[in-house]
């Protein structure tokens, strides 16, 4: 519960958002604090809540795809893959294979995408406003090839049930060569201004250290359990799409401690920029839509598909009922049960170092409310 | 002791570094755009809100009224308004509304047009004081741009030959032969899935 103001105790109940910077969106996190020392932090979500789940049950299938990109606004094209593939998969209708592989290529620079937002917002968080600079600047080159590709710079809405909406070209083949080329020197960019300052690492080591068994307990995700050791990728661990063709690793680390997710990220962009430039290789000719009926129809039955977002596990289950629009649509979002850890995180560490553990989970609000 | 002087020198190195870096880019040519003066150049596949495309037959709209837009909007955010003129067979579009304030930029409206009469608009600079300035009249927006570009009626020339006549006709009749379940069509069943893959080009 919400603890109350003790004045017989000189303790302070401060409530941190929901409209605070680091609380990267509409999350409010009501903190006891004795002095700088967090004694409890309890996060309050549901101010962003729009209800897309019970949207999903009154239009159609294609009708709320355009939805799911809103869930989350940094790596839209994770959650917009796992809608398609699960009434895909309910459906039965296969998709061409080029259509894959763009999807592939798509989603893994949004994914890259997505960590360098959170390279420049978690930095910025702890105060070190040049990182933001660049990466945006990295991140900018990435969006703008999204978007020739797909129309928007955010909200993609690209994938459609049976394909993509449109082709890729040459400009943006070409461009995203170019782009894996440029970004793969910035990294040195990025550990040399970052990875190796000394006010960084004191900062981020041996802070909110989530050990194996908790991130297993809370059932985290993404680079958050990989941080703690945890060699869990829903692309190898349940291969969907084209990923089990791809050589890619899955980094882990150890420690379990912000430092560790912030290594674990950064390895991760390197193992997306691989995948792409795989799949560009072996993109093959063909069509990119396959033949669906104008008036879809899913189902009776059920199914649950899950995908790697870019923080982390998302699933989708699908229950069909024969119409045109589901019976349920359930969405489990990988940052609900990562921002569960930060309650048991944020007990006795300083004020300063819940920011950085915010920062290092990478919190995006809107999937958590929906 | 020796330690804590070390770390201290390890620290200030760091710092160097990151300085050192963040100097290189001080004097580096600018990549910051200073907007309203500077603006970068738009992608042609930007998807911004919907506009109808002039016909340069009839210099007016190819809409034909069939509410296909309409029905798959999924914020019900089109107002398509027809009616058919006395002794004509065909509706003719009088007024085509967009509610941008709800539209939620999926693209199934232009996506579904049978007549590709929708296209994204290159309009990105969006500012208003009030809701109101975003509700779109399309065909009044139509009308405006064929009044400011001058663009005439351009009637497509009569074909000169019984040839060329022949060849436009059965494009117009291949929507209905394909309906009829007749097992005489399947060479042109082929071509089906080429008219399926436009709308995702």
């Amino acid at each position: 519960m919400i603890p109350k103001a003790d004045p017989s105790q000189e303790t302070l109940v401060l409530n941190m958002g929901p409209q605070h910077p680091a609380t990267h969106g509409v999350l409010r996190i009501v903190l006891k604090l004795d002095g700088e020392y967090v004694l409890q932090a309890i996060p309050v979500i549901g101010y962003g809540h729009r209800m897309h789940e019970k949207m999903a049950e009154v239009r159609t299938y294609p009708g709320f795809y355009a939805n799911v990109g809103r869930m989350d606004y940094a790596g839209a094209l994770s959650f917009g893959h796992g809608h398609v593939l699960a009434v895909e998969r309910l459906a039965g209708i296969e998709v061409p294979p080029r259509a894959e592989y763009i999807r592939v290529i798509t989603t893994e620079l949004n994914r890259i995408a997505s960590h360098l937002l959170w390279f420049g917002a978690c930095l910025l968080d702890l105060g070190a406003f040049t990182p933001i600079l660049y990466s945006f600047d990295d991140r900018e080159y990435c969006l703008d090839l999204l978007e020739h590709v797909t129309g928007a710079r955010i909200t993609f809405s690209y994938f459609r049930i049976g394909g993509v909406s449109r082709d890729l070209d040459d400009h943006f083949i070409e461009g995203t060569k170019e782009f894996i080329k440029r970004l793969r020197g910035r990294f040195d960019t990025y550990d040399k201004l970052v990875t190796g300052n000394i006010i960084f690492r004191k900062r981020n080591e041996d802070v909110g250290v989530i050990s194996r068994d908790m991130a297993l307990k809370y059932g985290a995700t993404g680079p958050v359990i990989r941080g703690s050791g945890v060699p869990y990728d829903v692309r190898r661990a349940e291969p969907y799409s084209l990923y089990p063709e791809f050589d890619f690793e899955i980094p882990t680390r150890p420690e379990g401690d912000s430092m560790a997710r912030y290594l674990v990220r950064m390895a991760e962009m390197e193992q997306s920029l691989r995948i792409v430039e795989q799949a560009l290789a072996r993109l093959p000719e063909g069509p990119v839509m396959a033949k669906v009926p104008k008036k879809l129809k899913v189902g009776p039955g059920d199914t649950v598909q899950a995908v790697e977002a870019a923080r982390g596990q998302l699933d989708y289950y699908l229950v069909g009922d024969g119409t045109d629009k589901p019976y349920r649509l359930k969405i489990r979002p990988p940052s609900y049960s990562n921002l569960s850890l930060l309650q048991e995180l944020a007990e006795g560490v300083l004020l300063s170092d819940l920011v950085a553990i915010g920062g290092s989970l990478d919190l995006v609000i809107p999937e958590i409310d929906r | 002791m020796i330690n804590y002087f070390k770390e201290i020198f390890a620290g200030l190195w760091t710092l160097l570094v990151g300085l050192k870096l963040t100097a290189r880019y001080a004097v580096a040519p600018t990549v910051t755009c200073h907007y309203p003066y500077q603006t970068l150049p738009i992608t042609p596949n930007f998807r911004g809100h919907t506009d109808l495309v002039i016909d340069p037959e009839t210099a007016s709209d190819k809409c034909i009224v069939c509410m296909m837009c309409e029905n798959t909007c999924p914020s019900q955010c089109i107002e398509v308004i027809g009616e058919k003129p006395e002794g004509s067979k065909k509706k003719v579009l009088t007024a085509y509304r967009l509610d941008f304030t709800k539209c939620s930029l999926c693209g199934n409206c232009v996506e579904v047009c049978p007549t590709s009469a929708l296209e994204y608009s290159g309009d990105y600079q969006l500012a208003g004081y009030s809701r109101h300035e975003f509700h779109f009249e399309l065909l009044e927006r139509l009308r405006g741009r064929v009044k400011a570009q001058g663009i005439v009626p351009r009637p497509k020339p009569a074909p000169p030959e019984g040839g060329a006549e022949a060849e436009a006709k059965p494009r117009k009749v291949r929507p209905k032969a394909e309906e009829a379940p007749a097992a005489s069509l399947e060479p042109k069943g082929e071509e089906a899935p080429k008219a399926e893959a436009k709308p995702g080009e």
